[in-house]
């Protein structure tokens, strides 16, 4: 990785991999030292800057504000539903197209087979390259990227397939031509046919759950949430700016939207944290890899030996449950 | 609302309302008499649940359900205004307790499962009661097999003020109409002026037979945030009843005045005792029940 993607990092990341990237150069120079007092000194700095690098690390991971989440969430460096993918599952067959419009890049489906068990997999794909991101809209999917998830979630029931939905998108695609072959319609039928579907549904949301957009492929029998990530009825820019008419606030909008995995925990909508390696999925991402997969295939396992008429009984009441509202006693005639 | 019914300008006498689509000064008993519809340009105007319930079901038939579930700040949401003074002041401008308005009533001796979702409250926004009142609904026509309409004015979409839980009334409000669809049951959408975002992408969609009154806003995103992605002006008639339509996603457009008898015809066709072919047939639609006759 070069320096310059190296610092593609939000604020208040960036001293911490200013540090990182001060203390390798030490190493190297004491790696390289041509005699002892050059040795000793050197030895003494990467020493120090290993304990400020630990003390800052500490500061700043050690109490994240949900604006900072959310930033994680959206990070540059951060893996993606393509990586997930490419990892953790083999003989991955990808299947394309909705069969009525086109193909939409900005969510990826298809089969896959993860520690022997066979998937069908599906995402938001942002895109890696710049020209990937603007193919993809930068996860912004249209109408008939949701169509084809629930096409190839039909196939998925027919094949007895548990599915595997890794959610990670800014929000549906606001566009004319979303709004012109209806956008409404593609995700509100892909939620109403989610919610009985006959087969067992793991949603992991795995960075940004922007609204209508996620919950499109969002719908199951299991709610997972990576520790950086939100879930969210809108932006925190969107919410600032109705708010506030101040896009700019929309570090106080992540506060007061309760959005933060543990608030969502707390709200009775997700079910389960998936820990991410120390400051985020990024700093180490074989190791969130190798989380994600052991949560997943635990999750697997228990869905597996639920009988179907059950499991959606229990998916109805998870949702039949969602929400807080009180009963006022009525007047009794 | 831009009209206004005190001033003199705008209204003199308060005989005259100004339409706020066309700008003409129009004579109220005029527009009330056509349904509260502008005679100029055929605006249709915000009307209450009450109003609607008037309109659309036979006199003295409603029997309001689960009337007594009110929102609460559940988030203890910190925006300009507090959650609770907005519902308190939108509670005390329509006399409701929320935007939705459920119950059991009869069209043309028909009896149905209705619901409002009035565009008066908070723009008519879907926080965790309204999503409560629509899966509540869907449940109880399942239960009694009665066709089940939903009149939407919520151009709020998901109510923002309840974040996540109002996000995920969208998927409880779908399942429960699933429910109600896969055991054979009817449902009726009716898309007013202007139902937007969350509702507009969950149950509002998700009708057996979709009708639009003229001229509705009606789409996913707003159109000021289409504008500001795309960067172009929006066309004319953008996003309203009649783009659904050209569009192939509502099934007509029904002015208000023809709304009810256009319910007496279409439920003549959806509740119907089941032909013997139907019952006959070892297929899955064995378990599909017919919603109740009339009795009369
Ligand atoms: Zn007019």
């Amino acid at each position: 990785m070069s320096g310059v993607d190296r610092l593609n990092v939000p604020e208040f990341e960036r001293p911490i991999v200013e540090l990182e990237m001060k203390l390798e150069s030490a190493r190297m120079d004491l790696a390289n030292a041509r005699d002892e007092a050059a040795r000793v000194s050197k030895e003494e700095e990467v020493k120090h800057l290993e304990k400020d690098l630990k003390k800052l690390t500490d500061s700043v991971f050690g109490n994240l504000d949900p604006w900072s989440r959310v930033q994680l969430a959206r990070h540059p460096n951060r893996p993606l539903t393509t990586d997930y993918i490419k990892v953790l599952f083999d003989d991955w067959q990808e299947l394309f197209g909705d069969r009525a419009y086109a193909d939409d890049p900005a969510i990826v489906t298809g089969l896959g087979t993860i520690n022997g068990v066979k998937c069908f997999v599906m995402g938001h794909r942002k895109g890696k390259t710049l020209k990937e991101r603007l193919e993809c809209n930068f996860g912004c999917a249209h109408p008939e990227g949701y169509r084809k998830a629930l096409r190839k979630m039909k196939l998925a029931e027919k094949l007895a397939l548990p599915i595997i939905s890794f959610i990670n998108t800014p929000g549906a695609y606001p566009g004319l031509e979303a709004e012109e072959r209806g956008q409404s319609q593609a995700i509100a039928e892909n939620i109403r046919e989610m919610a009985t579907l006959r087969v067992p549904i793991i949603c992991l949301t795995i960075g940004e759950g922007g609204s209508g957009g996620a919950l499109g492929i969002g719908v199951g029998d299991r709610y997972l949430i990576m520790e950086n990530s939100y879930y969210s009825v809108i932006s925190p820019e969107g919410c600032a700016a109705i708010l506030w008419h101040d896009a700019k606030r929309a570090s106080d909008a992540a506060k007061v939207l309760r959005l933060t995995p543990n608030d969502l925990i707390e709200l009775g909508i997700m079910d389960e944290i998936v820990p991410e390696p120390y400051g985020g999925a990024h700093r180490d991402p074989r190791k969130a890899m190798d989380i994600v997969k052991a949560t997943l295939l635990r999750h697997l396992g228990e869905l597996q030996t639920i009988d179907i008429d059950t499991l959606l009984d229990q998916r109805y009441e998870k949702l039949r449950k969602m929400g807080k509202y009180q009963e006022v006693p009525m007047a009794t005639a | 609302m831009k009209w206004s019914l005190g001033s003199k300008r705008g209204a003199p006498d308060g005989l005259w309302m100004k339409c706020e689509a066309c700008d003409n000064l129009v004579y109220k008993k005029v527009v009330e008499d056509a349904h509260h519809v502008c005679p100029e340009c055929g605006f249709h105007f915000r009307i209450s649940a009450a109003k609607r319930i008037e309109y659309l079901l036979d006199d003295g038939s409603f029997v309001e359900h689960f009337s007594n579930l009110e929102s609460i700040d559940a988030l203890n949401f910190k925006g300009q205004k507090s959650y609770k003074d907005k519902l308190l002041k939108a509670q005390k401008n329509t006399g409701q307790r929320e935007a939705a308005v459920f119950g059991t009533g009869a069209i043309a001796g028909q009896k149905v499962v209705f619901g409002v979702i009035d565009a008066n409250f908070i723009m008519g926004s879907m926080g965790s009661v309204v999503g409560e009142k629509i899966a509540r609904g869907a449940e109880l026509a399942r239960k009694e097999k009665l066709p089940f309409i939903v009149v939407s004015g919520s151009g709020g979409g998901a109510r923002m003020e309840e974040g996540i839980l109002s996000l995920f009334q969208m998927a409880k409000t779908s399942a429960a109409i699933k429910r109600l669809q896969d055991a054979g049951g009817i449902y009726i959408a009716i898309l007013t002026n202007a139902t937007m975002g969350g509702s507009m992408a969950s149950w509002a969609s998700l009708g057996d037979i979709t009708i639009a009154e003229p001229k509705a806003l009606l789409g996913f995103a707003g159109p000021r945030v289409i504008a500001q992605t795309v960067r172009q002006e929006l066309p004319a008639g953008f996003q309203t009843s009649e783009f659904l339509l050209d569009h192939g996603f509502v099934d007509m457009v029904v002015a208000r005045k023809e709304l009810r008898q256009k319910l007496i015809s279409l439920l003549r066709y959806t509740c119907r005792e089941m032909p013997a072919y139907v019952k006959q047939s070892g297929r899955q639609t064995s378990k599909v029940e017919a919603p109740k006759v009339a009795s009369r």
